[in-house]
């Protein structure tokens, strides 16, 4: 500190050297591998690339035949559906149960540890799991028709129309845990004062929660909200142990198109492409709210 | 102590390297993990070993699809095996191009490749610019349809002689609480189903025209319009079918849950396996036993560059040994496959081999479609085969419309 009463300001660069000398590593990882994968990634993807990278540029030709293909689009209306739900049904439910846990109950530590049990599960064995609960032979529809009911139907890993949503189950299962412990932290991080306030008022209880914790709460929702956001747009494992994408091509994902075009089809530039758009849908979403997250607040 | 432990273990590998040196461990990458499969693998293995080197197996369980993927992944990131397995055709034709696989031209002069495999069609298929990159090891085809006699027994009809016949028979079978035909999840199978649909239902001709010419005027036609109306027979039929893989599919037929199975001859190693006897407990119609022409598809080795001299000249051990007349017959015995050698003696062979042998002797043969075209144009042709297969409300004609544009677009 003394060495601050010198004349002239110290270098900014040279401010606290040693930590930066420290992140180098890191920041070349996220500059080399990172953004130059990335970068790389779509200069192919305007290349007609096929087992191995050549630079033979096609322009937009792998683009046009990605958004012919039926696959593909299949694939992105799987996601936008599983997204939407996956989004409002975690919330809720980690939400819920989140509150319920926080009303003082006992063995709550036993509940907490049950609900967030499925999060340690890899999303194969989840979607093994799954598949055999989902499966009509010796699933949950076998059981209920060895009780009486024999012509209940529930198969919908094996029906095109709604095989999506057999996914979004065992997702749902495995996620929501993860939700409410965060939600739980968030309500917790609440000062037990505003309670008392809220109570003096005579504000019952779910309007206390709703107008009053959950705006408190923002923050946390913004962090589960980009937790789930990242699980969605990635989600791969699920659908390849489920369902491997059947049947037929129902319950295809973007990551999955990608993934099969780039080995099994043999054709990187077509991988390359719809990776691009991947990443393009990501980008259409984290960079206005990273904007209204971070620029606004620098103003204010 | 420490100090004479550690000296102890680095002695030990340094020592290790040495011992191994007159048997040169080499290993070899395949994706045949089925019963009648694993059995046949081992004959190349004891065959190999013979000859003083050690075969290391490196089985990738869960068919081609999933194996290719992990194998040229090994190879372009600089990690080869010493040989693999791949199918006959354009599988491995950028690998070769990058001049990632060895050239066998001088052990193949040597030896006279070119005199005794049969077909011609399959050592052409290895070759690029006029060298040899790959050792032919069996022929595999297609077109055959497996019937369960058990299943048609229980049912009350004739065993049929014929597709139309057979789809005839399915309402029968039906009403017996048999699946009339067992088609397993993966894509692929739909997918191969359709091509022996189009060179049975279609002829030689068509079929040469779309897969090979991809003329898509002729794909669009009355004729593939046959072929679509014939799949849109089979899908019904498969309906109930509720498994992924081909073997459990075959395994359908085989305990006659399933009236029968369109599948390759590879499916004959099950039967064989299960102890079934051909014509007694199952039938087998080649050309579905409405054209009688068989595909030469089959596998065929390759070898990636080695630096190392000793495992360069184990390969050369290795392809030799493959096309190997006592080779030839004990693997193909046991994988239900013919071999690619024309002047083996197959007595032990039983009724369906004969047939196909028959068949290939008069020359009714046609190029395998992974032969013709691209893993790309086969990959997208799974993708239309699987959702139609799997999803009734798309209609023949709007199947067949989008078969038009992919060979419209296929290079």
């Amino acid at each position: 500190m003394a060495a601050h009463t010198q004349p002239g300001r110290p270098n900014q660069l040279f401010r606290n050297l040693n930590s930066k000398i420290a992140s180098i590593p890191m920041m070349l990882t996220a500059v080399v591998i990172f953004l130059g994968g990335t970068i790389w990634t779509v200069v192919y993807s305007f290349t007609n690339s096929k087992l191995l990278p050549r630079l033979s540029f096609v322009g937009l030709e792998q683009y046009e035949r990605l958004w012919d293909t039926p696959r593909w689009i299949v694939s992105i209306q799987n996601l936008a559906t599983y997204g939407c739900l996956s989004l409002i049904f975690s919330l809720t439910i980690g939400f819920l149960l989140a509150a319920l846990m926080d009303q003082k109950i006992r063995f709550e530590n036993t509940f907490r540890t049950i609900f967030l049990y499925p999060f340690a599960l890899s999303f194969i064995v989840t979607g093994l799991v799954w598949q055999w609960i989902l499966n009509p032979e010796f699933g949950v529809q076998s059981v209920v028709r060895s009780l009486g009911w024999t012509s209940f139907t529930f198969d919908p890993l094996y029906n095109s129309d709604i095989v999506i949503y057999g996914i979004l189950i065992a997702a749902l299962w495995q996620g929501t845990g993860l939700v409410m412990c965060l939600m739980l932290a968030g309500l917790r991080g609440i000062d037990e004062d505003i309670w008392k306030a809220a109570r003096v008022d005579g504000i019952p209880m779910w309007k206390t929660y709703l107008f009053i914790i959950i705006p408190m709460m923002r923050p946390v929702f913004v962090t589960t909200l980009v937790i789930i956001a990242s699980g969605i747009v990635r989600i791969y494992d699920l659908v390849v142990a489920q369902t491997s994408g059947g049947p037929g091509i129902a319950s295809d994902v973007p990551a999955k198109y990608v993934y099969d075009y780039m080995f099994f089809a043999q054709n990187l530039g077509q991988g390359f492409a719809a990776s691009t758009m991947m990443l393009l849908a990501v980008a259409i979403i984290i960079v206005p709210w990273a904007y209204l997250e971070f620029g606004g607040r620098k103003r204010g | 102590m420490n100090i004479r432990a550690i000296a102890a273990l680095l002695a030990a590998t340094v020592a290790l390297p040495f011992g191994a040196a007159h048997a040169t461990d080499l290993e070899v990458t395949h994706w045949w993990t089925s019963g009648g499969e694993a059995a046949a693998v081992a004959e190349l293995a004891k065959a190999f070993n013979a000859t003083g080197n050690k075969w290391v197996d490196g089985a990738i369980a869960g068919s081609g699809g999933t194996a290719r993927p992990i194998m040229i992944s090994r190879i372009t990131g600089g990690d080869p095996m010493a040989a693999t397995q791949f199918n006959h055709g354009r599988q491995a034709e950028e690998l070769v191009q990058a001049g990632l696989m060895r050239d066998f031209t001088d052990l193949a002069k040597k030896e006279g490749w070119d005199k005794i495999v049969r077909p011609a069609s399959l050592l052409k298929s290895c070759t690029f610019e006029g060298k040899i990159y790959c050792v032919p090891l069996n022929i595999h085809s297609w077109q055959w349809l497996w019937l369960s006699n058990d299943a048609f027994k229980k049912a009350g009809v004739a065993v049929p002689k014929n597709w139309d016949e057979y789809v005839a028979a399915a309402p029968a079978l039906e009403k017996a609480g048999i699946v009339p035909l067992a088609v397993g999840g993966q894509a692929w199978q739909s997918t191969g189903l359709f091509s022996v649909l189009t060179v049975a239902i279609g002829g030689k001709e068509i079929y040469q025209k779309v897969y090979g010419d991809k003329d898509a005027k002729v794909a669009a036609g009355p004729e593939m319009a046959k072929v679509f109306k014939a799949a849109d027979d089979a899908r019904k039929m498969s309906k109930g079918t509720n498994v992924q893989d081909w073997n459990q599919a075959t395994n359908m037929v085989i305990t006659g849950k399933a009236g029968g199975q369109i599948m390759g001859d590879w499916a004959q190693g099950e039967f064989q396996l299960a102890g079934k006897k051909a014509g007694v407990d199952y039938t087998c119609l080649p050309g579905l036993g409405v054209n009688e022409i068989i595909s030469t598809a089959g596998d065929a080795f390759y070898f990636p560059v080695l630096k190392d001299a000793a495992k360069s000249k184990a390969q050369e051990a290795l392809a030799s040994s493959l096309l190997d007349a006592k080779t030839q017959v004990a693997f193909n015995l046991k994988k239900g496959s013919l071999p690619v050698r024309g002047d083996v003696d197959l007595a032990a062979a039983n009724d369906c081999m004969k047939k196909g042998l028959e068949i290939l002797a008069k020359g009714n043969v046609v190029t395998s479609t992974d032969q013709l075209i691209t893993q790309d144009t086969q990959k997208q042709l799974e993708d239309l085969m699987s959702q139609f297969f799997a999803n009734t409300s798309i209609t023949a004609e709007e199947a067949q419309k989008r078969f038009v544009a992919i060979f419209s677009k296929a290079g």
